[in-house]
């Protein structure tokens, strides 16, 4: 418990008025007491423009041991607005804190280097002096078919001594379109955040609305069937990443397999709601399609020949000693450098942290039907691909036991306008992590601030830190490990 | 060394042909919009159509999308889709490529990038817009941080609609524009 903040529950939305305005220190001061002690961390920190010369700070914590959600805020007053920073004591808060300094000018002091998270202009790089260093430039176009992002390397020979990610070149202004759109429009751009978590933006979006609204009950089956497309979606890129690991250590076999393998999982979410992706899919209230019980039979039969099929394939892999030779100890990220730099999801677990919203805050059917998380040990790419393999095979098992129960209510029962000046925090597990939808509404109950934390915003952290000391030949195989989303961190 | 033989002959060969026909299922229809006849793509001319029509390599450029488009693009690659067998390569560099494939709006963010990748590729080249998002900005037209698509910088030659579109659907795009496959009716 924090006892200066209000404790609440993931997707339950709250009065506005119920939030603690705290003193400044007071609220820096709770959340550094509580989050380096490692029982909290960071979820959300942004900020709210309240009127002229006023801005208002949310900071929402997450104590994944107890199950229990915080938020707290202050108002820091203009015209040069500033807060003691948190960085320097929470490594986790870098982002966040870089992130208010650049859309509200906001000065956290202390902070070592509010470098651009999005913008492109101002950029300077971190360079590292002396004859033999040599530095390496990529991006923003790559050589492969993979989203803009610019890396530049320090290197020692082959060795990395200091990666540098400059991101933001996705950025499409999707949190202010948000607010701007009339709800048909939202549920579409909530899914187009990043387009390989479709259903779990779509999902955390519509877990907003539902609990914002004055009256909502969403039926059983589409619960049931949200929680199908999801577990879908995380099968089809478990399966598509271990293809392009396998095809970055040359290992074609299972390269052509596990690509096929994902199309048709993409295959089985295309019969499910009519597009590859789930696009559509999932409406604030229910679902847009229903499925048939034919449907069902037959999914359940392309399901157990996949779930075999993924074993045979992970095992093909996985005894590979040409692969496990690569896989093996490259890449670490250390437990206490994954909590220090507050990684959610399945990176997080790859490195024997256990955080899974799923478990940890569960929402819509999985309150009722728990899906044990897999965590590894070692924090190496082979823990990271082997993870995947793992939670394939829960999510498949997952999926075959909510197809043999599913209730038999309504698809969508529509919900009523939404509350006046109150606020949510919807979570949603996503296939990479942590999905964050924070909303706020203004007194006509309209949304007037909608704030998305993608879980790669967490955790692009630590793809540079586990290039720390790396061969420079080890970043595909590194980056691929990861695959976290450039989107979804631009917004 | 056996368990991949066994595995390859357990599976069987999974490429599949180009459909000569695709029917929509019965769930779907309604939920599709109906009015507005779609334009259909015109061929290349004939001579452009002799210097690419066998040989085509593009350079795929994303420029502020969601990332969806640029996963079916590469889904073409897959053994099910098998782009290269139809002559057409994804390739690494634009001073490779005979064209470029642009998905997303175009974020201000990316233009210069795509400018200058453009500006590299070797004349006479060709301009794909893939996505309801390079088409017009798709979902985030109008948003300040972008340009809303991909023709506000540089031309383009063939616009492939969907959101995503369907590998099939790229294809069949590709195809029509190189003249690969027979004129369909009223087009
Ligand atoms: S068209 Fe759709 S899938 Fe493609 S980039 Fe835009 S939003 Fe994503």
């Amino acid at each position: 418990m924090i006892p200066q903040f209000l404790t609440i529950q993931n997707a339950i939305s709250f009065e506005e008025s119920k939030i603690p305005v705290l003193e400044r220190d007071v609220w820096h001061q709770a959340i550094l007491e509580n989050c380096s002690v490692g029982k909290t961390r960071i979820v959300a920190l942004f900020a709210e423009k309240k009127n002229e010369g006023l801005i208002r700070l949310y900071c929402i914590l997450g104590n994944d041991g107890r199950k229990l959600l915080h938020i707290g805020a202050t108002d820091i007053a203009g015209p040069n607005y500033r807060y003691p920073c948190l960085t320097n004591q929470l490594p986790e808060a870098h982002r966040f804190e870089r992130e208010l300094f650049e859309e509200f000018a906001v000065l956290p002091e202390g902070h070592p280097w509010l470098k651009p998270v999005r913008k492109q202009n101002g950029t300077s790089f971190y360079k590292l002096g002396g004859e033999q260093i040599h530095e390496v430039a990529v991006g923003p176009v790559h050589a492969g078919i993979i989203e803009p992002g610019h890396f530049r390397f320090q290197c020692y020979g082959e060795k990395v001594l200091h990666l540098e990610i400059q991101l933001g070149y996705q950025h499409r202004g999707v949190e202010a379109l948000m607010v701007k759109s009339d709800p048909l429009r939202q549920a579409v751009l909530a899914e187009s955040i990043a387009g390989d978590t479709t259903i779990g933006h779509g999902m955390a979006y519509c877990h907003a609305i539902e609990g914002l609204s004055e009256r909502s009950i969403t039926p059983q089956r589409s619960q049931s069937l949200r929680a199908i497309a999801l577990e879908l979606e995380r099968l089809s890129n478990h399966a598509g990443d271990l293809g392009a690991l396998a095809s970055d250590v040359g290992f074609l076999p299972s390269a052509a397999y596990f690509g096929r393998l994902r199309g048709e999982f993409l295959n089985i979410l295309m019969e499910l709601t009519g597009n590859r992706y789930g696009r559509s899919f999932v409406r604030p209230g229910g679902v847009s399609l229903d499925i048939t019980a034919e449907m069902v039979r037959d999914f359940k039969k392309q399901l157990s020949t996949a779930l075999t099929e993924m074993k045979d394939l992970a095992e093909l892999f996985f005894s590979a000693s040409s692969v496990l030779s690569r896989l093996e100890q490259t890449g670490i990220l250390k437990q206490n450098v994954a909590r220090e730099l507050g990684i959610v999801g399945m990176t997080a677990r790859a490195s024997n942290l256990l955080r899974d919203v799923r478990q940890d805050y569960p929402t819509g059917i999985y309150r009722i039907h728990k899906i044990n998380p897999v965590k590894m040990i070692t924090g190496d790419v082979y823990a990271r691909a082997k993870i995947r393999s793992l939670e394939s095979k829960r999510s498949l098992q997952f999926i075959q036991e909510r197809l043999d129960a599913l209730p038999h209510d309504k698809i969508a029962q529509p919900c009523g306008p939404l509350k006046k000046q109150s606020m949510i925090v919807s979570l949603i597990e996503g296939w990479r992590g942590e999905i964050a939808h924070v909303a706020l509404t203004h007194s006509q109950g309209e949304i007037r601030r909608y704030k998305i934390v993608d879980p790669s915003f967490h955790n692009w952290m630590a793809l540079s830190v586990v290039m720390q000391n790396g061969q420079i030949s080890d970043f595909p195989l590194c980056n691929k490990s990861f695959n976290f989303s450039y989107a979804g961190h631009d917004l | 060394m056996w368990d991949i033989l066994k595995n390859r002959w357990k599976q069987g060969y999974r490429t599949i042909d180009f459909p000569s026909k695709v029917e929509m299922p019965e769930r779907f229809r309604e939920a599709t919009l109906k009015d507005g006849e779609p334009k259909l793509t015109k061929a290349l001319d004939a001579k452009i159509q002799k210097l690419f029509g066998r040989s085509l390599k593009l350079r795929v450029v994303t420029a502020g999308s969601c990332n969806g488009c640029d996963l079916e693009l590469q889904a073409l690659n897959n053994v099910v889709f098998d782009l290269s067998r139809f002559g057409i390569q994804f390739v690494a560099s634009p001073r490779h490529a005979d064209g470029l494939v642009i998905t997303g709006p175009v974020s201000r963010n990316m233009e210069l990038a795509l400018k200058k990748t453009y500006d590299a590729v070797p004349d006479p080249k060709i301009v794909i817009a893939v996505g309801a998002c390079a088409i017009s900005g798709g979902p985030f037209e109008g948003s300040p941080a972008v340009l809303n698509g991909a023709d506000k910088v540089v031309p383009v030659d063939l616009y492939i609609p969907g959101c995503p579109p369907h590998p099939l659907i790229i294809l069949d795009g590709l195809l029509q524009l190189l003249g690969r496959i027979e004129k369909r009716k009223g087009s």
